[in-house]
């Protein structure tokens, strides 16, 4: 077979704000979003657990994980669970967001990664099984032994089943409707050495695996917590102001442009190299304000130190940044 | 050496032999060459595919699922012949595999871990140059600087044991000529490969490394299940193949660059923050590592050529950083030029892990030099080493000025 993507351009793979090419229903209340990049290039890499944040329209940011396929570098998919009770984030994007709109991204960054193995144990509950998905390709791939357990209210709620079906009984899935609450212990077995259970789902099962793994050997289990919507300030999509803290200079960048073009425009050279952030090159000490990370690089606790800032990709949250440049 | 087209066909050939004395000693011509014949060249003596235009060689490095590296990332393939050593879990990993190691490795050579070396290492390169010129205005910048800051201070920061440390630049000179064919550099390394090869896979073990430095951390990520207790001693060993040769290429880089452009040193003198642009700078222009290999794992076409999957390609790193479509006046060495985006680190998911180490390295020892030093100039004829992969220095005398 003849590989027909062309060698895209270097300068075209910037990607930074994204495309809705797809939008589809998965189960009742679940539907997923496929991006690509409007330039046609590549997206930035990910691993299996990965998370976006994306920018909406509507200026809110949400953080959805990431379950596509990372050998097509042209397409995310992240799948949105309509949340009861939700005024921007979800419900926009069930009820707004049309394909040909553009989202801002921000990332991807992980969490939630899937470190090496024999054996595999994954437990999904509702849309928590988005992380997951990737990650079972993956423990294929690297043929290691693994089983799902995918929870659920009713299985009309629970996506992606269609998907599953191929890997036949080592998925068990189990809506609660049906089958009552999960089973952990007598999915787990007995505790052993050499096995890592990952779990993704609401906070009060992955309590029930915490318990359920505590005589297990230590960094057995690993969960990614998912997130229910909070309040969440919208993103700046105004101007913002940048301090030159050793030359004095300000300056002003506008939606259109990054902070690195923008100091470059002005003759301040920052080294750079990936200008995606993943590489770390540009990275650039923040005095004041609160930078909007759109990097791959810093974790939460880094991210929230607000002591830098990887300025190829990186934005404000307040009116002016004071950088020590 | 001729690069020609055959009529009919979109690809070039050419017969010459990127890993000849001659090339060695200048490549310069050879890379020219190759970029004017074509988007890919097919390299006649070796049966495999070049790249050595910027846009192909930066779209073929991001693209690692059409261009895989577990296959080696030089000539020898791994899907036939038996690699000289265990594969890199690094270099010669491929997703899923390459996750983990590297996840591990940016985190302890990211540029937050490295900010705590900084300041002993400023004071160790000031150290060194106060020592050099003590010695007087004429010295070897290769032995006295090049070589010697970076093994200074690396292997303490990994934290291996002084004992052997002369092993280290002799492993790397090995592992870096044993990307290219089985000629007479390879050859020259052979006998000491066995020895060279226990000594440093000893250094990797938990209970030889320092308790703090960059060898613990990767212990460390192994205590917490990130990578398995098999892989540890493995990424460690990647940072002792990996960083030294290199940068001590890479800094003999930047001295000879500066040693030949007397008025950048000047920018540098008047403005010391540019140390960094100038490394950079300097790396996009010699382009210490100058090749890496490719193999497809699907037909792939570039351009209008169609290279089969299975097939080598060899990516001219260093041609690339002076194709003209992508640098304007691009054999100068200009501290006023934005060298970002060169491919000098390689770019995508095998981009350099060790870049920040290498340009604090860097950094703090032409910090120290610009201080000290008015004027830097060639004392004497240059000699330069031969490596299959690297762009390497024997010996670059140098006489300097002092304020
Ligand atoms: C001037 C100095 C250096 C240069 C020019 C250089 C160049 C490169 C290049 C071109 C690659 C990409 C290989 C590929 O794409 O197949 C690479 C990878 C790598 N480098 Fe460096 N390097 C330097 C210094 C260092 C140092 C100091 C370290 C260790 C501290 C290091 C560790 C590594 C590792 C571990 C990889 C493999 C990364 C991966 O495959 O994920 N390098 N380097
Ligand atoms: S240039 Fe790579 S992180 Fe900004």
């Amino acid at each position: 077979m003849v590989a027909t993507t062309p060698l895209v351009p270097a300068e075209a793979t910037e990607a930074a704000t994204l495309r809705v090419t797809a939008k589809q229903r998965q189960a009742d209340d679940v539907l997923t979003l496929e991006l690509a990049s409007p330039s046609g290039g590549r997206l930035r890499d990910w691993t299996p657990g990965s998370h976006v944040d994306l920018v909406l329209p509507n200026g809110l940011t949400r953080q959805y994980s990431l379950c596509g396929d990372r050998w097509d570098p042209h397409t995310y998919r992240v799948g949105v669970l309509l949340e009861p009770g939700s005024r921007g984030g979800s419900r926009y994007v069930h009820e707004h967001l049309q394909v040909g709109d553009l989202v801002g991204v921000g990332g991807p960054r992980n969490n939630f990664p899937l470190v090496p193995s024999e054996e595999y144990l994954f437990v999904a509950g509702g849309i928590g099984i988005t992380p997951i998905l990737p990650m079972l390709r993956q423990a294929e791939l690297l043929g290691a032994e693994w089983r799902l357990l995918y929870g659920g209210r009713r299985r009309g709620s629970m996506a992606f089943l269609d998907e599953l079906a191929p890997y036949g009984e080592r998925v068990v899935v189990r809506p609660e409707d049906e089958y009552g609450l999960l089973d952990l212990a007598g999915f787990l077995g007995a505790p052993r050495e050499g096995a890592r259970v990952y779990a993704c789902g609401p906070s009060p099962l992955l309590a029930a695996l915490e318990r359920a793994c505590a005589d297990w050997p230590p960094y057995t289990l690993r969960t990614e917590r998912f997130v229910a919507e909070e309040g969440g300030t919208p993103v700046r999509t105004a101007p913002f102001e940048v301090e030159l803290a050793r030359t004095g200079t300000t300056l002003t960048v506008t939606p259109d442009v990054s902070v690195l073009e923008a100091l470059n425009r002005i003759g301040v050279e920052v080294l750079s190299s990936c200008r995606r952030g993943v590489c770390g090159t540009c990275e650039t000490t923040v005095l004041a304000g609160r930078p909007d990370h759109r990097d791959a690089l810093l974790d939460d606790d880094e991210r929230d130190a607000n002591d830098c800032m990887y300025v190829c990709v990186s934005r404000s949250r307040d009116e002016r940044l004071v950088l020590d440049l | 050496m001729t690069a020609t087209a055959p009529t009919g066909t979109a690809l070039p050939t050419s017969d010459v032999d990127p890993f000849s004395h001659e090339v060695l000693e200048d490549p310069l011509p050879m890379h020219a060459e190759l970029r004017e014949a074509g988007p890919v060249v097919h390299l006649a003596r070796y049966d495999v595919y070049a790249l050595a235009r910027y846009a192909e060689v930066h779209a073929a490095l991001v693209d690692w699922q059409q261009f895989q590296s577990a296959a080696g990332v030089g000539l020898s393939n791994f899907r036939y012949e038996e690699p000289w050593r265990p594969p890199s879990l690094l270099l010669e990993a491929d997703p899923p595999r390459h996750d983990a190691p590297r996840r591990v490795l940016q985190k302890v050579l990211g540029p937050r871990a490295l900010r705590r070396l900084r300041e002993g290492w400023a004071a160790d390169a000031e150290a060194l140059v106060e020592e050099v010129l003590a010695r007087g205005p004429a010295f070897d910048a290769v032995h006295s600087l090049a070589a010697t800051f970076p093994l200074r201070v690396f292997p303490d920061a990994v934290g291996i044991p002084q004992p052997g440390r002369e092993n280290l630049l002799p492993y790397g000179d090995h592992a870096f000529n044993a990307f290219g064919p089985d000629n007479d550099l390879v050859a020259r390394g052979a006998p000491r490969v066995a020895e060279l090869s226990a000594w440093v896979n000893a250094q990797c073990r938990r209970e030889v490394l320092a308790p703090v430095g960059f060898g613990a951390d990767i212990w460390a990520a192994s205590d917490r299940g990130d990578i398995t207790p098999e892989q540890a001693p493995l990424v460690v060993r990647s940072l002792l193949t990996a960083g030294v040769d290199t940068t001590v290429h890479g800094i003999s880089a930047v001295l000879y660059a500066f040693a030949t452009n007397p008025d950048q040193w000047q920018r540098l003198r008047e403005e010391p923050a540019l140390a960094r642009v100038a490394f950079d700078e300097a790396v996009r222009w010699e382009s210490p590592v100058q090749t890496f290999f490719r193999t497809a794992t699907t037909d792939v076409r570039v351009g209008d050529v169609v290279i089969p999957e299975g097939r080598k390609i060899l990516m001219f790193l260093a041609a690339a950083n002076r194709d003209p479509r992508r640098w304007s006046d691009p054999d100068r060495f200009d501290l006023s030029r934005d060298p970002s985006g060169h491919v000098g680190f390689g770019m995508g998911i095998h981009q350099c892990a060790g870049q920040h180490v290498a340009r604090l390295e860097a950094e703090a020892i032409l910090t120290a030099l610009a201080r000290r030093v008015r004027t830097i100039e060639l004392d004497g004829p240059t000699v330069r080493h031969h490596n299959n992969t690297l762009r390497a220095w024997e010996s670059i005398p140098v006489r300097v000025r002092v304020d």
